[in-house]
């Protein structure tokens, strides 16, 4: 297998498309779904292209066209493994290339737009990438029966071949190309049963690991160009504030810097090396016209978010009659508060441009390739033809990537900038300028039946609406799908339940999608709020579960398993505890324990963690189990440090130092269990990030008798120094 | 003025400031982007090199002070045995997500193998700590490094 995502491989796609059309030739006949293989196959260029996804050539050279990124939850392992299980290809012959900005070839089927989030890409690519496979097979196939005048079926492929078992005939995929390029596309073709999958399935070693084992790789922030100059930006402190006045004498008197570019709302300073750029933004002078934001804090946000969350809501989901159950018992209430969190991505915000005067190249790494290339061209000024954004690897997305204000911003610098420049933000700025998980507050009332079952539920969840920001047209009603998400569709059979959603926007900070989405708030509270309440029945949280499970057998034996690899119920030392979550999210189920050890000073210690994972048909294994091993760190990190809070208009928290992370000698032992399913493949990039928080905090109960109801941890409470 | 490095065996010619870390250095001036920004204040290891065989973070390193010293960086710590050893481990456990953090994780584990060849939880905990690594890899990173410790031993 050869990986060639890189430099090479994004000029030789470009001089393919070029040269050959077959890209460029690409063209959708209106109405047609997103996807479909409708490409007409290209002659001139010698390729057998029968869709977006699939080129080979007659030299035999196959090459996987990604549609998703690769930000490290190894999306392009799973779908060179989808395609090259149908289309009959071993994937040490393959290479792979970024998808390029095209929103009709390359949109996420589930959003219509060209997007990796949502734990989506395998969920909604795995029928257009099979059927990509499966018809670029079928007519490399049909080129080889009409060569030898056989019928179809009395072939058969295998790694890249087409053979007549009978005559002992064979043909290579490359040899059939030509042929192929010129047969019509097949409406219709069979997919290969799932019981003879030679690929999808095995634990294969990922494709994009052993360049980032030596420095090899290339991600956005190492683009490197001739005559490039670095630069880095500040932002207005407060959000929303403005660029006043700027003395740039002493920061020009830097060694190394260039040029001080001095636009509306920033300030960049460009130099011949990053540190030359950094030095000198600290040496300007700059007045802030700070806005009307300045004395926006966190008290202020909370408050307004309170007073919302006890409004009537949009209606996202009624069963039964919740008014009627609720009155028909003592009523039990709570509420559960989440915080602003940062993405902190690995690789800090960045991005290449050169702006010449009727083109725009970009060189970043983006979640939204389309959105990248579309923004570019608003803010050069340019038709969106025009414009070309030459993706990467991400060093990490966590939903950060799925916006393009880095892209926007970097471009308006680089209009300024005589050539290529590249615009890397200080972790501070990262920190201080993203686009924040939202704060949440969810209320919740239930009551209890005789048999210690829950027999009414409302659930309402104020906060903010990413989704009528990033995607209007999906906001409808006033419901927020994401933000409900895993509230209106619990595993729990609940007779009488009612979900609502209050949209409540915060002033000045802009909110974004954040690893986990909606459902890491709703399984937060839910699962917080139920071990509530089976502590009001009397009952094993686990047991309590079980109860109301009889309807979502899967959901069911992720938690039979839990308990049993957990050690649930075996004796535990003092002021130590376990905790257990589910969730139902992105089509997969999961049950996890999380044990858990509480100071007196309210100090908390992970000691194990054990996550049962259903996500029905498991494409890639051993990713799988990376996936939810890393989800659970990730998770479990924001639980136990991430904040972020708002003091003057302004971030408080800047770095790593104020905004902790989990490190190695605090991660316990984590065991994953992946269970056998023929169901169709559920989503689980994020997914490992949502069942840790709640049942840490379970464990935390547990163990003390405290039911937090904030995230991070409230050590102080846990301490017993404030109640 | 200029300043002469000995980067992974190599002589290399950089006209900076004396003051400017390593870090930038090589991937701004020589174009070795294989060691990676991430924090500025050595808080996450992410620009993790050898000088001298030691482990440091190269973003708060100024380049005038490693004049003279040998330098490795991710891009040739495969020449080294320890380094050679972790990278194999690092693929046969598939340790790495984004990768981002791994030239960095990667370095502060070759070091402390090149120093402590069979180390325990407690060595790795006081080695790699200093390493964030924001996918959570690091059960594996852990796993990994105890098998390249035992991989060494003939």
């Amino acid at each position: 297998m050869k990986l060639q995502v890189d430099g090479i491989s994004r000029r030789s796609l470009l001089t393919g498309a070029v040269a050959g059309g077959f890209l460029l030739g690409f063209r959708l006949p209106a109405g047609a779904l997103t996807n479909e293989p409708v490409q007409p196959p290209d002659l001139t260029g010698g390729s057998f292209a029968p869709n977006a996804f699939i080129r080979i050539t007659r030299t035999g050279r196959t090459t996987l066209v990604m549609p998703q990124v690769e930000m490290g939850q190894g999306i392009y392992t799973s779908i060179a493994m989808i395609l090259a299980e149908e289309l009959d290809i071993g994937l040490d012959h393959v290479s792979l290339e970024h998808a390029p900005a095209n929103e009709k070839l390359y949109a996420n089927p589930a959003f219509g737009v060209q997007a990796t989030g949502n734990s989506n890409s395998v969920r909604a690519f795995w029928k257009p990438l099979r059927e990509a496979g499966a018809t670029a097979r079928a007519m490399l196939v049909q080129a080889a029966a009409d060569a030898w005048q056989v019928e179809p079926d009395a072939c058969s492929t295998a790694e890249g071949r087409v053979e007549h078992g009978i005559s002992g005939r064979s043909l290579s995929y490359g040899e059939l190309a030509l042929a192929a390029a010129s047969l019509a596309v097949p409406e219709k073709v069979a997919l290969k049963d799932p019981e003879k999958f030679a690929l999808i399935g095995k634990a294969l070693k990922r494709l994009d690991t052993r360049g980032k084992t030596n420095g090899k790789v290339v991600y956005g922030i190492d683009a490197m160009l001739d005559g490039m100059k670095f630069a880095t930006l500040a932002h207005c402190p407060v959000f929303g504030g403005k660029v006043g006045k700027v003395d740039d004498s002493a920061a020009k008197a830097v060694p190394g810097v260039r040029q001080v570019v001095v636009l509306d709302d920033l300030v960049a300073v460009v130099g011949d090396h990053m540190w030359a750029a950094k030095q000198g933004l600290d040496a300007l002078d700059i007045r802030w016209d700070e806005g009307e934001h300045a004395e926006l804090s966190s008290a202020n946000i909370w408050a307004s978010l309170r007073a919302a969350s006890e409004t009537e809501g949009a209606v996202a989901k009624t069963v039964g009659d919740v008014q009627a159950a609720l009155a028909s018992g003592e009523t039990i209430e709570a509420a559960y508060e989440m915080p602003f969190l940062a993405h902190a991505t690995m690789e800090p915000l960045n991005c290449t441009v050169h702006v010449r005067p009727d083109s725009c190249d970009v060189w970043t790494g983006t979640q939204v390739m389309a959105r990248a290339q579309s923004e570019a061209a608003k803010a050069a000024g340019l038709p969106i033809e025009n414009v070309t954004v030459h993706n990467h690897y991400l060093g990490g997305g966590f939903g950060r990537r799925l916006e393009a204000d880095m892209v926007s911003s970097a471009v308006r610098i680089a209009r300024q900038v005589n050539g290529p420049v590249k615009v890397v933000w200080t972790r501070e700025e990262d920190m201080q300028h993203d686009v924040y998980r939202p704060v949440y507050r969810d209320t919740v009332a239930a009551t209890l039946s005789a048999d210690g079952k829950v027999a009414g539920w409302k659930y309402r969840v104020s906060g903010s609406s990413v989704l009528a920001r990033w995607l209007p047209p999906a906001f409808q009603n006033g419901i927020d799908f994401d933000a409900v998400d895993s509230a209106v569709d619990m595993p729990y059979d609940i007779p009488n339940m009612q979900v609502e959603f209050v949209r409540a926007e915060p002033p000045a900070l802009t909110t974004g999608f954040w690893r986990g989405v909606g459902p890491n708030n709703n399984v937060f509270a839910i699962e917080c709020f139920m071990d509530e309440l089976a502590r009001k029945a009397g009952m094993d949280p686990i047991a309590f579960r079980r109860g109301m499970l009889k309807k979502s057998p899967r959901m069911m034996r992720v938690l039979d398993l839990v308990a049993e690899r957990s050690g649930w119920g075996q004796p535990l030392p003092p002021r130590v505890g376990r905790g257990v979550s589910v969730q139902p999210t992105f089509d997969t189920s999961i049950a996890t324990v999380v044990e858990a050890g509480v100071a007196q000073n309210g100090e908390v210690s992970l000691r194990r963690v054990t996550s049962v994972v259903d996500t029905g048909i498991a494409v890639n294994p051993d990713t799988i189990v990376a996936q939810i091993e890393g989800g659970l760190i990730f998770g479990l990190t924001a639980a136990l440090f991430g904040e972020i809070t708002v003091a003057k208009g302004r971030v408080q928290q800047s770095n790593f130092n104020d905004y902790r992370m989990l490190r190695i000698n605090e991660v316990p032992q984590i065991d994953v269990h992946v269970v056998r399913s023929g169901e169709a493949p559920g989503g689980i990039g994020e997914a490992g990030v949502i069942g840790g928080p709640p049942a840490l905090r379970n464990a935390i109960y547990a163990a003390t008798g405290v039911a937090l109801r904030r995230l991070p941890i409230e050590r102080d409470l846990i301490a017993g120094k404030r109640t | 003025m200029a300043v002469t490095l000995t980067i992974n065996g190599e002589q290399r010619l950089a006209d900076v400031e004396d003051d400017v870390p390593l870090l930038w250095v090589l991937r701004d001036v020589l174009g070795m982007t294989g060691t990676k920004f991430g924090c500025g204040i050595a808080q996450c290891g992410a620009c993790t090199v050898h000088v001298d065989g030691e482990a440091v973070r190269s973003c708060v390193l100024p380049v005038g002070s490693v004049v003279g010293s040998s330098i490795t960086t991710i891009e040739g710590v495969g020449a080294t045995p320890a380094g050679a050893s972790v990278q194999r481990a690092w693929l046969d456990l598939e340790v790495v997500q984004c990768g981002y953090c791994q030239s960095g994780q990667i370095m502060s584990a070759a070091a402390l193998l090149a120093s402590t060849p069979d180390p325990d939880d407690s060595d790795i905990d006081a080695a790699m700590a200093g390493n964030i690594c924001r996918c959570g890899t690091y059960v594996r990173i852990r796993a990994a490094i105890k098998q390249a410790a035992a991989g060494k031993q003939p």
